[in-house]
């Protein structure tokens, strides 16, 4: 069995690194996707048309909405679904609460988490709010958030962190999210326009039309930002607790 | 792009590779896994793809890790075989 599992890796190595000298080069200007009426379009027009210098947000959040909207969806649905299989509720194993203030870690690390807590979320919302202008959006801004309130729940204790961040607040925020994106693609259509096509919103957003789209995906990170905030946290304190969310790692 | 940084990235990428998939510790793979993501992170954003390397910092190597850790300990630490 080893024998065979070691030829199809063989042959599918060969295979696989046979066909990699027909990709087109590191930055081939002639390559499809270079050379693409498409990516030209994008590469030459984003600036002008939506007043976003990053063009990998305005892909992702403007031209590619549908695309960005479905994936906000699937991290929900991933979420709904750790919580689905794993959540119990039952108070048979649960903890007394005159322990509950043992958890988490040491002084030490409690100091530096305390300390450096501030700064991660300042720059997680940084990242959220300039996604169209540097490297960042809301997936990214919104892993970094969820993160600080995992680091809070691994220094202070679960339980810290919930009186945060609690469960019904967790699943308000992510479904909050997906409202917000779906309900601008809506709004959209009360404009008079297709769905998720932003420039029909110029008459309600200030600017003109390039600058509603700008705002527009502005608005539509937000969403996407708050339903991965609350799903990454969901996600670790159901697998740290398995399910109880009682008392973390 | 730099061809000497990319075959050490590359070489070390192999390796953190073949090292999580044969230590036997789950804890030690899933820390050998982010280092993995952190090079993934390092090579795009060596090739300008940085949005990339942001998503790949942050999720692959901040989140996943700690939820693959969390996962971690509520199985046994040692695999079977």
């Amino acid at each position: 069995m080893k024998f065979f599992g070691l030829l199809s890796v063989i042959i599918v190595g060969f295979l696989l690194l046979s066909a990699t000298k027909d990709f087109p080069n590191w930055g081939d200007e002639d390559s499809p996707a270079n050379s693409g009426p498409v990516s030209s379009f994008y590469i030459e027009k984003t600036e002008e048309k939506t007043k976003v210098p990053n063009m990998v947000t305005a892909v992702l959040a403007d031209y590619r909405g549908y695309d960005t909207m479905f994936e906000t969806v699937v991290i929900f649905i991933a979420g709904i679904g750790i919580i689905a299989v794993l959540r119990t509720y039952g108070s048979n194993e649960s903890i007394p609460k005159n322990q509950v203030g043992d958890e988490g870690a040491g002084l030490l690390a409690r100091m530096t988490c305390s300390l450096i807590l501030p700064f991660i979320q300042l720059f997680a919302l940084y990242v959220v709010a300039h996604g169209h202008h540097s490297p960042g959006g809301g997936f990214q801004g919104g892993v970094m958030l969820g993160a600080s309130y995992i680091l809070l729940a691994l220094a202070y204790g679960l339980a810290r962190a919930k009186s945060c961040f609690s469960e019904k607040r967790t699943l308000v925020f992510a479904a909050l999210g997906i409202f917000i994106y779906v309900g601008w693609g809506v709004l959209c259509l009360v404009m008079g326009s297709e769905f998720l096509n932003y420039s029909a919103l110029d008459s309600i957003l200030p600017g003109g039309v390039e600058m509603a789209r700008s705002h527009s995906m502005l608005a539509v990170e937000i969403g996407v930002a708050l339903t991965v905030t609350a799903i990454m946290f969901s996600m670790f304190s159901n697998l740290s607790t398995k399910g109880r969310l009682d008392k973390g790692l | 792009m730099i061809w000497q940084f990319d075959i050490i990235i590359l070489i070390f990428l192999v390796v953190t590779a073949v090292i999580a998939l044969r230590v036997k510790d789950l804890l030690g793979a899933s820390m050998v896994f982010g280092i993995y993501s952190f090079l993934i992170c390092l090579l795009w954003a060596e090739m300008g793809a940085v949005d990339v390397a942001f998503t790949e910092a942050a999720v692959g190597a901040g989140v996943s890790t700690v939820i693959m850790i969390a996962t971690v300990f509520s199985t046994t630490r040692r695999s079977k075989d």
